[in-house]
């Protein structure tokens, strides 16, 4: 009973959240504010949901909003050169999805082998590439933006804006890469592996489990999650900068931890990430919905808010330190 | 080989080498933040743009362009610049003017010539040149711009920058422009001088309130994330949004007669060339030129468009 008390903690804080929403601004429960809060959470979400992979293996990967920005960027210039060879939008587009989850998992696998093969720390390996990205997309945009050419931008932009059954297609896509995680890491010999190799890695060893290759395929996950939401991104604004991504990792990590899953791994609750994703865009959303909190204290509510989601899952619940 | 014509073939060469290298050869330093957002992006642009210009001008001029990511970085590029490259002037645009004041107080006492640009030092007396960019002006601008588009009053939203010295200027010109027009400031939030929190902001100002009549967005970069929610909720028809800086893209619109985006105003980081080229003038010319320099934040219309923009630009 406890148990199952301690990880319904995030969604107490979602239901708590939300009501407090409701009750501030009548505006917060349309049904235009609440598909905007969903479409918006699904960039952190997904990237969210590979996090998880990465730190209940007990890794950490800070890489993943330069990630998120150099993928964006790299898609936006491909598009536009392709379009000098072909004038097959779709095919364009299919191009560049293709090479967005390429340069994903390429990316991953980098961060993974630099963890596991020359044996450096997730932290420091994935700090690196962090900074490496994000020059990157600094040096592409000139220092400036880049932007996707307006007939490519024109068609692209369904995938953002159009919807199925009421709903925008990210919020589908986030709940597709959710429920294959789910099942990833929960029904799985590869998910049982993930947890067994973060609670103890020399056990798992001593278990014949391939720890090398579970946790590179760990940080691959998150690569393709990473270029997963840059897919659904770029075509909200059709631009990506040195900006694009800022802090995303951060909200990443929060958003899995807030969820439930342990920093030190060998712990992963999926639903609880999406929960914890969800409660990070409530916030930010009900304080540009109300002018009760003075704008200057916006990060200070955000952080009492998370801190007090994470004791609703672990202190209050039990007795047990 | 005779001595005398060893000795010719040196004069020769003397001469050679002293009409080379003008007796005016000096070195300026130029120390601006780091191409981290779209406006530093044209500051760099136009940065290089002028080295490469200047030092074809006068070969016996050579410019040496630091950025930096923060005060703190940039504080070490100023000793740097003054020991290892020994500048004979530096051109700066400080990252906070009580952090640099400082900093750039040592440059000077090393007898270096100071030209700051954009945010002015916290003490009088340390710049030789002063390339003042205007904020207040640029939210005045702004705000007279509003009280001539709603002469009757109405409802707006505001979307702020980063909380620092520069976005209260700005905000504060503005407020005091509109001040007793009847227009009225239905809320005003951060939006970190960025596409993506312009547009989370602005669509949650649009589920928020039903009727908004204009959108101060102070910068183009939060404008081009203010344009897309509107567009997503297909608002355009009943409001107007102002952004500031004047990015190609927000230039091109505003030139191509967009009803969405009227106007912009101006807060050119084309400043650091004004900066160099009269630093460089001191140098070469030898006139003076100490003093401080205002640039002014004009309102881009329709009419006058054209010459504020550019396409090559980053920004």
């Amino acid at each position: 009973m406890e148990r199952h008390l301690k990880s319904a903690g995030p969604f107490i804080a979602l239901l708590a959240l939300v009501l407090a929403g409701a009750l501030i601004n009548d505006a917060f429960l349309s049904a235009g504010n609440l598909v905007n809060i969903l479409a918006r959470s699904s960039f952190i979400g997904i990237i969210a949901i590979g996090a998880t992979f990465v730190i209940s293996g007990g890794g950490i990967d800070l890489s993943v909003g330069a990630m998120a920005a150099f993928i964006s960027g790299c898609m936006i210039l491909l598009m536009n050169f392709l379009l000098g060879f072909t004038d097959s939008v779709p095919l364009i587009i299919t191009g560049a999805l293709l090479a967005s989850l390429g340069i994903g998992a390429a990316a991953g696998l980098i961060n993974g082998l630099l963890t596991t093969k020359a044996r450096i720390e997730a932290f420091i390996v994935t700090l690196g590439t962090m900074g490496i990205y994000r020059s990157l997309v600094t040096w592409l945009a000139d220092g400036g933006a880049l932007t996707l050419n307006f007939t490519v931008g024109d068609l692209y932009s369904e995938v953002y804006y159009g919807r199925l059954l009421g709903l925008p297609y990210p919020v589908w896509i986030f709940l597709a890469t959710a429920t294959s995680g789910y099942v990833l890491l929960n029904h799985t010999v590869f998910g049982r592996h993930c947890l067994a190799v973060g609670s103890n890695d020399k056990v798992a060893r001593y278990s014949a489990i391939n720890v090398d290759r579970v946790r590179t395929t760990t940080f691959v996950l998150q690569g393709i999650c990473v270029s997963i939401a840059t897919i659904i991104y770029v075509p909200r604004l059709g631009s990506a900068s040195g900006q694009t991504g800022i802090l995303w990792e951060l909200e990443a990590i929060a958003a899995v931890i807030i969820g439930g899953t342990m920093l030190r791994g060998g712990h992963g609750r999926i639903w609880g990430t999406v929960a914890g994703a969800l409660i990070l865009t409530l916030i930010g959303n009900i304080l540009n919905l109300t002018d009760a909190v003075s704008n200057y204290l916006n990060g200070a509510v955000q952080g009492i808010i998370v801190i007090v989601a994470v004791l609703l899952q672990r202190g209050v619940w039990s007795s047990r330190p | 080989m005779s001595k005398r014509g060893f000795d010719m073939r040196l004069a020769l060469a003397s001469l050679l080498l002293w009409a080379c290298s003008p007796l005016w050869a000096q070195t300026i330093g130029v120390s601006i933040p780091a191409a981290t957002h779209g406006w530093a992006g044209g500051l760099n642009y136009h940065a290089d743009e002028t080295r490469q210009r200047l030092e074809e001008q006068y070969p016996g001029l050579s410019i040496i362009i630091v950025t930096a990511e923060d005060a703190t970085e940039q504080a070490n590029d100023l000793e740097d610049l003054v020991a290892v490259r020994g500048i004979d002037a530096l051109v700066i645009l400080p990252f906070e003017s009580t952090a640099l004041t400082g900093p750039v107080r040592n440059v000077k006492r090393q007898g270096v010539f100071v030209t700051v640009v954009d945010r002015g030092l916290a003490e009088p007396g340390i710049d030789d040149v002063y390339v003042a960019g205007d904020n207040r002006g640029m939210g005045r601008v702004s705000g007279e711009y509003f009280r001539q588009r709603l002469p009757g009053g109405g409802d707006i939203v505001v979307l702020r920058g980063i909380p620092t010295v520069i976005d209260e200027q700005r905000f504060n010109g503005f407020m005091e422009a509109i001040d007793g027009s009847g227009i009225n400031v239905l809320d005003h939030q951060y939006a970190n001088w960025n596409r993506d929190d312009g547009f989370t902001v602005m669509q949650d100002f649009l589920s928020r309130f039903s009727s908004i009549d204009g959108v101060w967005a102070q910068d183009d970069d939060i404008a081009i994330g203010v344009i897309q929610a509107v567009r997503q909720a297909r608002r355009e028809d009943e409001m107007f949004i102002v952004g500031g800086g004047g990015m190609k893209d927000i230039v091109r619109r505003v030139m191509d007669g967009d009803s969405l985006t009227p106007v912009d105003v101006l807060y050119p980081p084309a400043m650091i060339s004004t900066a160099m080229e009269l630093t460089a003038l001191r140098f070469t010319a030898g006139i003076p030129i100490q003093g401080e320099f205002l640039l002014e934040s004009p309102l881009i219309t329709e009419e006058n468009a054209e010459q504020y923009y550019f396409p090559d630009s980053p920004f």
